[in-house]
């Protein structure tokens, strides 16, 4: 059983715009029964301001497929065409408070019907052909390496697991599989070679503290977090950082090995090599 | 209210069956190998319980029988325990909609250097047996075939197949799990080498199961230790539920006949109403050669996991074939082999009642279904 929140199961039980618009002005249609989801989406707008009147869905798939066709007419009633293709899978899966990780891909669905309505609306043909030209990875779920690549770089996906998770290639026959560990493998190799260049480049002041915060929030507490310690950023004086360590870091005597060899090594690998951190008692 | 019609994923302990296991889980803790009266004196219940499960088999002497922890344990002994004892032996026969039991092991086994043959079935889930006859080769070691299918209830023609294994020399393993207490059947005239059964199919607790082997057979112990089953199975017995197995056994032998024609009725009325009520649903398998208990039906342009859920809002219990229920993005390797059309593939959902159901519980379902299928179909995009 799906550990499903409450609202999924509300938006699955009682769906909000299910249905079909008549004389619709964009259509968006994606998946296909083979591949176990499918949604159509039609959109009334107003042709003056952009704005979308009235989305409707219909959709063929699981208790997540629904809700995420629900939870997206939600979202994008009352905005214009430009808001509204700013909106990810990950804002769909927000809004649902969560999908259990196997579901992504029903987000996924979701974003795609609406990229889908929106250049059926911008006069674009919805060009069937485009998946034949471009490169299918996953001959099961015809997913293509551009769908991958996007999910990777949208989503910071690590894992063939996680790719599948949220494209559903290699879900099937799961022969794609070297194939998408080799796109992960080089996707995440560029993305470190040009990390490296960026820092080559030098930062001004203003963009290294805004790094260092960063460096800090993502990397470096939550690590200590897990064995119930804590950090704080007290001051940033050129490449000295000064911090305070809390919870179960306070009097670990293992604290000034954590600063040296883990606070000071991140931000020295990921912002600048000449950081010095000092503990502020 | 919660109407249980998931059986074939397990069942209700039956009352006499709990009644019968409480004494060894509480006063009677000893262990059977204990040299000591308070312990050694509880291996004669493992013997009566012995005696009870040999007997509803149908075989010819208690000692045939192992206790295991379960049906998977038992499918994985017979099949190691046949490949060890014939080393030279390279292939295997089974079929493409066998339980996961069998087939990850085949699977694995494929990576170690075994040959193994997957028979087809036909659209009602049938296997050909001339395709099991040419399939044998010089080196098959076993053939392991279902005696009935979890997701359908299709029976397969054991007594043929044994009889084809026995006249090519072939070792023939049945994986019974299913079958056991719904069909009658005789290992004095089926001659079928290995055997695989589950205790918490028949209303006793999960964690036993049991492998017969016909006397004769070559066998190899799968998990090693003690000298426990006759050296043929180490670790400590699960008592309690040993004894409570037996007692399932006796239950099943006294109410099979009477009980099925009732399930059979309760399981006919469900499945006739349902594809009278309900358009575009079809029933998949063979309809004829089936257990009493379970039907299979889809529902055209549906999905499975949906109807689920919101059956389950309902408090009935049931399961499905459909990608989205088992985590895997595939649907039911049982409904593919069969060749179910594309748009019944997701949407299907398996009833398997037991003798604890009753008609209010199947009216109930008749009911509640129809309501659920319209409103998924207002939602489907392929419904116009």
């Amino acid at each position: 059983m799906w550990e499903y929140t409450d609202k999924v199961k509300e938006l699955f039980l009682n769906p909000k715009n299910a249905g079909e618009i008549e004389n619709p002005d964009a259509v968006g249609e994606v998946g296909s029964i083979i591949c176990g989801d499918a949604l159509k989406l039609t959109l009334r707008i107003d042709k003056k301001t952009g704005i979308i009147l009235d989305a409707k869905f219909k959709t063929f798939g699981c208790a997540s497929a629904i809700a995420s066709s629900s939870a997206l007419t939600e979202m994008i009633k009352g905005k214009t065409i430009e808001e509204a293709s700013k909106i990810t899978n990950k804002d769909i899966a927000d809004y649902l408070g969560g999908l259990p990780k196997e579901k992504m891909h029903c987000s996924v669905m979701g974003m795609e019907a609406l990229e889908a309505a929106i250049a059926n609306y911008k006069g674009a043909q919805q060009k069937k052909e485009t998946l034949a030209e471009e490169n299918i990875i996953c001959k099961c779920f015809g997913v293509t390496e551009r769908k991958i690549l996007r999910a990777i770089s949208e989503n910071n996906l690590k894992t063939v697991e996680d790719v599948t998770n949220y494209t559903k290639a290699g879900g099937g026959c799961g022969k794609c599989k070297p194939q998408i560990e080799k796109i992960l493998k080089e996707y995440w190799e560029k993305q470190v070679k040009s990390k490296e260049e960026d820092k080559g480049k030098k930062l001004t002041n203003l963009e290294k503290i805004s790094l260092i915060k960063e460096t800090i929030e993502r990397e470096i507490r939550p690590n200590l977090r897990i064995d119930g310690g804590d950090i704080e950023l007290v001051d940033i004086e050129l490449n000295k950082v000064y911090i305070r360590l809390l919870g179960t870091c306070l009097g670990c005597p293992a604290g000034g090995f954590t600063i040296k060899e883990f606070i000071e090594k991140k931000l020295k690998e990921l912002v600048d090599k000449d950081i010095i951190v000092e503990e502020v008692k | 209210m919660i109407v249980y019609v998931d059986n074939n994923a397990t069942t209700k302990i039956a009352d006499e069956v709990f009644e019968a296991m409480k004494p060894f889980l509480t006063d009677y803790y000893g262990n059977p190998s204990s040299m000591h009266t308070f312990g050694g004196k509880i291996r004669r219940f493992i013997d009566k319980a012995r005696e009870s499960v040999a007997s509803l088999l149908g075989a010819e002497s208690p000692s045939e029988i192992i206790f295991t922890s379960c049906g998977t344990e038992s499918d994985n002994t017979a099949i190691i325990s046949t490949l060890r004892s014939f080393p030279n032996k390279k292939h295997i026969i089974t079929t493409k909609v066998e339980h996961p039991a069998v087939l990850s092991l085949c699977k694995y086994l494929e990576t170690i250097g075994y040959r193994v043959t997957y028979l087809n079935v036909n659209s009602q889930g049938q296997l050909d047996l001339d395709e099991l006859s040419y399939s044998i080769q010089s080196d098959t070691a076993i053939i392991s075939i279902m005696y009935a299918n979890n997701e359908t209830g299709v029976i397969f023609p054991i007594q043929e197949i044994a009889e084809i294994a026995r006249q090519k020399n072939v070792v023939f393993h049945t994986d019974a799990v299913q079958a056991l207490g719904k069909i009658d059947f005789d290992l004095k005239k089926i001659p079928i080498d290995l055997v695989s059964i589950s205790g918490h199919k028949i209303h006793a607790p999960k964690g036993v199961g049991a492998l017969y082997i016909r006397k004769g057979t070559k066998f190899s112990p799968f998990i090693l230790g003690g000298h426990q089953e006759e050296g043929r199975r180490g670790g400590t017995e699960n008592v309690a539920s040993i004894i409570g197995f037996g007692v399932a056994c006796e239950l099943a032998k006294k109410y099979m006949e009477e009980e099925n024609k009732r399930v059979k009725y309760l399981r006919d009325k469900l499945e006739n109403s349902i594809l009278e009520k309900i358009p575009n649903t079809r029933v998949n398998g063979d309809r004829i050669n089936r257990l009493p208990n379970t039907t299979n039906i889809s529902f055209e342009f549906v999905e499975g996991e949906a109807i689920l859920l919101m059956l389950d809002q309902k408090g009935i219990c049931a399961s499905s074939g459909s990608a989205c229920t088992s985590g895997s993005l595939t649907p039911s390797h049982v409904l593919r082999a069969m060749g179910v059309p594309f748009t019944f593939l997701q949407g299907s959902i398996r009833f398997s009642l037991s003798r604890y159901n009753t008609e209010e519980e199947i009216d109930y379902i008749i009911e509640t279904l129809p309501h659920i299928i319209n409103r998924l179909r207002e939602i489907s995009p392929y419904v116009k």
